[in-house]
């Protein structure tokens, strides 16, 4: 029994390196704000000064927490689209183009039907909103699941065509009409009816959104662990082959997993909307209405691990490192791309910093493997071919 | 600079001898004690089982291995090949069985690659296409030097691997398996070429498990077994009896089980089933099988073969492009693979961890991958996990799997383990017919009696099976009958009482008993 004991004591071992792990993200953005502080340097710029306004602005006052929830709300909708997505082993990269698309939608029937009560319209808005990102994301699963298109391919085009499809409705078919008669001609749509609007949580801009998607983020683990569907996204995402053997229709969820993912995406955009601007704008740029939510909710649920609960704090975070990032530059009077460039450098950081979690991830099993059983993992003539010199 | 400086000169090649050679992986003695010889101008034939031991040989005279002992002596000289680059400088040159061709690009291009052009940093195709136009018309290689490799036939890249182990000056050349992939044609038109080369003294070995092509193309050939050489002879001296015996006979190291028990009524029946394989050739060929209750057929063959093919037929993995399959007298032709595991089909694949379980699943969520959707495991769309885990606590027990707990991961199982998860999920569901390919392959003989015992209480309750195995010893111990399949087809289905050994040996070699090979280079 000597082997068993032994393999008792292997969890206590590990604890210690699994909240290492879990603090990775954290540690990886600190890095980047390190790094951040010798740009700050060079501008002649006092990084503690930068860096304090940054928390301050982020997490200092009850408004600034507000709106950094605000800024996580996005984020954290499109980090569970994510980790629907990754566990599906897809990729979208969609987020943008199905956030806009969700949102047309949502805004689209929100400016058609004027008379309905507040909450049914909210429903159906958020429904329109899912169906539109869905719809977005469902595409390039298609593409993916019957004629094996590169799906992060695919996704990155689809941001291109929403982007283009948004200015011209902006412009066109759902311009505001103050703003078609006007000739500031700005890419808007009218207001949406006071009753339609998301309520609020407290006299901010916060907005009853941040409780849906913390019930989503819920949900949305039932639905990976605890249901059907989401045993089969994972089954399919793990290993094509048994997954047809199990009886699994391989395709199917291949779609699924993407257009689940797009339809998270698309309530993000319609939230956007119904929650914060009530009505739909853009400065005619790619990021003009997303501000870039698309891009940065992956990194938040990079930032989680691509687990939805763990997902809720990191989008807390990332969003409170963007709210405070603006806070940054008014005190200190940096230019915004050194803002920008800070952003990108926690992204690069944290993205790598998966490669280093997940190696130590492939160390721990090896212990485990070696310690586990004392016979040897299959080996035999099976992989003779395979066994390197 | 000389206008060919890119072309190897043809190196001088007399003999070349390897002796006493081991080389041992963990847990396998894969060459024991090997002496094995070429001299120019003959074809050696290495012959064997899969897992002989033929292509380590190979790979340590290419450098890609390195033995744990023995010596090779090139021409009398004792040389080291440490890498394939050592071992091209010395005149070797291998055909791999998987081309090491770039699609892409160009016949020329993928023949000059790696080597120093003679125009400095500007490449000399023109010089290298010229040779290659030379070199195929002396040995029917005939290729376009400008043709992209993807737009060739499998057939054609293999000829243009040759030209490249000529082109760098090969003096002896390793096939392995080279008829593995080819048509019958292709395969007539490869030992044309290998008779040109054998003409010029070039030196050949050729790796094959298929007695009638070495019997028709080798002046002498090796038997190798379990890593151990058997023996060498040449090729006029031997019948195919004899080659036959020397691959597949050793020793029976488990009993057979049990009385033969009264068949009943055909479970599994395929009635001119042709599908394809995954290298795009013919993969079933005018199958026709019956699987009975309380009985167990047995389905010898060299991997390969169809086997694999076979088994994704009946299972609906693979379509059929003609023939039916019937389950328990219903057509199930074109159902999909969860509506006949609906049916009452289980399906140890061979490949279990690539195609029967998942690798980062718990073993409860493995134990369930065929079931997940169904009463006790779901309700309405969400899983019940107290019936999950209770279930896998319960076959965990029950199969006696060795595990610290079920959220333990597949991939962190042995393999003996693994197979007990696949077996116990499978069987649990009481199945109406079992298709079981290679159950026993890389377990211990614990494992594997353990596999053996489930299969037998199966048959005993009335399950029909299909065991699929190299190993004719587990074969003969516990198949009622015997079908053989060589290339797609089922060459002969033989009762166990009457099947032989040798008889079996000559069936997967793609040879009838009675029917004796001719030699075509003896005098």
């Amino acid at each position: 029994m000597s082997q068993s004991t032994k393999n008792f004591s292997l969890p206590s071992k590990f604890r210690l390196s699994a909240v290492f792990d879990a603090l990775m993200p954290v540690f990886a953005t600190i890095a980047a704000l390190l790094v951040g502080a010798i740009f700050l340097l060079l501008l002649g710029a006092n990084p503690i000064t930068a860096y304090s306004a940054l928390l301050e602005g982020a997490f200092g006052s009850f408004n600034a927490f507000a709106e950094t929830l605000v800024k996580s709300i996005p984020l954290l909708l499109i980090g569970l689209g994510t980790c629907i997505a990754y566990r599906g082993s897809v990729t979208n990269i969609g987020g943008e183009g199905q956030m806009i698309v969700g949102a047309l939608l949502s805004t689209w029937i929100g400016l058609s039907f004027i008379n309905l009560p507040g909450w049914l319209m909210i429903i159906i808005a958020m429904l329109a909103g899912s169906l539109g990102g869905a719809i977005w994301g469902g595409l390039p699963g298609l593409l993916k699941a019957y004629f094996n298109v590169n799906e992060i391919l695919s996704t990155v085009m689809m941001n291109a065509i929403a982007v283009q499809i948004m200015n011209y409705m902006l412009r066109g078919p759902l311009i505001d009409p103050v703003q078609a008669e006007a000739a500031s001609q700005i890419p808007q749509t009218a207001r949406l009816e006071v009753a339609y609007r998301l309520p609020r949580l407290a006299p901010t801009r916060l907005h009853i959104g941040l409780l849906i998607a913390i019930l989503l983020a819920v949900a949305v683990y039932i639905l990976l662990w605890r249901t059907t569907l989401g045993y089969r996204i994972r089954a399919v995402g793990q290993n094509q082959a048994a997954s047809k053997y199990g009886g699994i229709d391989v395709k199917k969820h291949i779609v699924l997993a993407l257009l689940l993912s797009g339809a998270f995406a698309g309530l993000a955009g319609m939230m956007q909307v119904y929650g914060v601007n009530y009505r739909m704008i853009t400065d005619g740029s790619s990021t003009g209405f997303t501000g870039n939510a698309g891009f940065n909710g992956i990194v938040a649920a990079l930032f989680g691990q691509l687990h939805p609960i763990i997902t809720i704090p990191a989008s807390i975070l990332f969003g409170g490192l963007l709210v405070g990032a603006n806070a940054m530059q008014r005190v200190v009077q940096v230019p915004s791309a050194l803002i920008t460039g800070l952003n990108g450098l926690v992204v690069v950081f944290v993205v790598s910093s998966e490669y280093f979690r997940k190696r130590n991830q492939r160390k721990h099993l090896a212990a485990i493997e070696a310690g586990l059983d004392n016979e040897p993992p299959r080996q035999n003539g099976e992989n003779l071919e395979e066994v390197p010199a | 600079m000389q206008e060919k400086a890119t072309e190897a000169a043809r190196m001088l090649f007399e003999t070349l001898e390897m002796r006493d050679i081991s080389k041992r992986f963990p847990g396998v003695l894969a060459n024991d004690h090997v002496d094995f010889d070429v001299v120019s101008g003959e074809v050696h034939a290495l012959l064997g089982e899969n897992g002989a031991g033929k292509s380590t040989l190979m790979k340590i005279l290419y450098g890609m291995y390195r033995p744990d002992e023995g010596k090779i002596l090139l021409n009398g000289d004792e040389i080291s090949i440490t890498t394939p680059t050592a071992a091209i400088s010395h005149g070797i040159g291998m055909i791999h069985q998987h081309f090491m061709l770039v699609p892409t690009l160009t016949v020329a291009e993928n023949v000059a690659l790696g080597l120093r052009s003679s125009k400095g940093p500007l490449t000399d195709l023109e010089v290298v296409s010229k040779r290659i136009v030379e070199l195929g018309e002396t040995y029917n290689l005939k290729i376009n030097p400008s043709t992209l490799i993807w737009q060739l036939s499998v057939g054609q890249q293999q000829r243009v691997e040759i030209i490249k182990a000529l082109y760098r000056g090969a003096s002896l050349l390793l096939l392995d398996e080279p008829t593995a992939v080819l048509t019958p044609q292709e395969v007539d038109e490869l030992f044309l070429i290998m008779r040109q080369m054998t003409k010029d003294r070039y030196g050949l070995v050729f790796i094959s498990h298929k007695l009638h092509e070495v019997v028709e193309i080798s002046n002498r050939i090796t038997v190798l077994r379990d890593g151990k050489k058997i023996g060498t002879q040449p090729t006029c001296n031997v019948t195919t009896q004899t080659l036959a015996n020397w691959m597949v006979g050793h020793e029976i190291t488990f009993i057979t089980s049990n009385e033969a028990a009264e068949k009943g009524e055909c479970r599994i029946e395929l009635r001119g089933a042709c599908c394809g394989s995954d290298r795009g050739t013919e993969g079933l060929c005018d199958v026709d099988l019956e699987i009975c209750s309380r009985e167990i057929v047995g389905l010898a063959g060299v991997s390969g073969n169809g086997q694999l093919e076979l088994a994704e037929a009946i299972t609906g993995l693979r379509p059929l492009q003609s023939g039916k399959v019937f389950l328990e007298g219903e057509d199930i032709t074109g159902f999909s693979p969860g509506k006949i595991t609906e049916k009452g089909l289980a399906y140890v694949p061979e490949e279990r961890m690539k195609d029967g379980m998942i690798r980062n699943f718990n073993i409860s969520e493995n134990l369930v991958l065929r079931e997940h959707h169904k009463w006790p495991f779901s309700k309405k769309g969400f899983l019940r996990m107290p019936y999950i885990y209770e279930h896998s606590d319960m076959l965990i027990k029950q199969y006696r799997i060795k595990t610290p707990s079920r959220a333990t991961l597949a991939k962190n199982l042995s393999g003996g383990n693994i197979q007990k998860v696949l077996l116990a999920r499978e069987l649990s569901r009481s199945p109406r017919a079992i298709i079981a390919a290679q159950p026993t392959r890389g377990l211990d003989i614990g494992a594997s009696e353990y596999v053996h015992e489930q299969l037998l209480d199966q048959r005993k309750k009335g399950t029909a099976i299909l065991l699929i195995s190299e190993d004719l010893d587990e074969i003969l111990a516990l198949a009622d009958r015997i079908a053989v399949i060589y290339e797609g087809r089922i060459m002969d289905v033989l009762p166990r009482e009457t099947a032989t050994k040798e008889d079996l040996g000559l069936l997967m070699a793609g040879v009838h008993p009675g029917e004796e090979l001719v030699a075509e280079n003896c005098p």
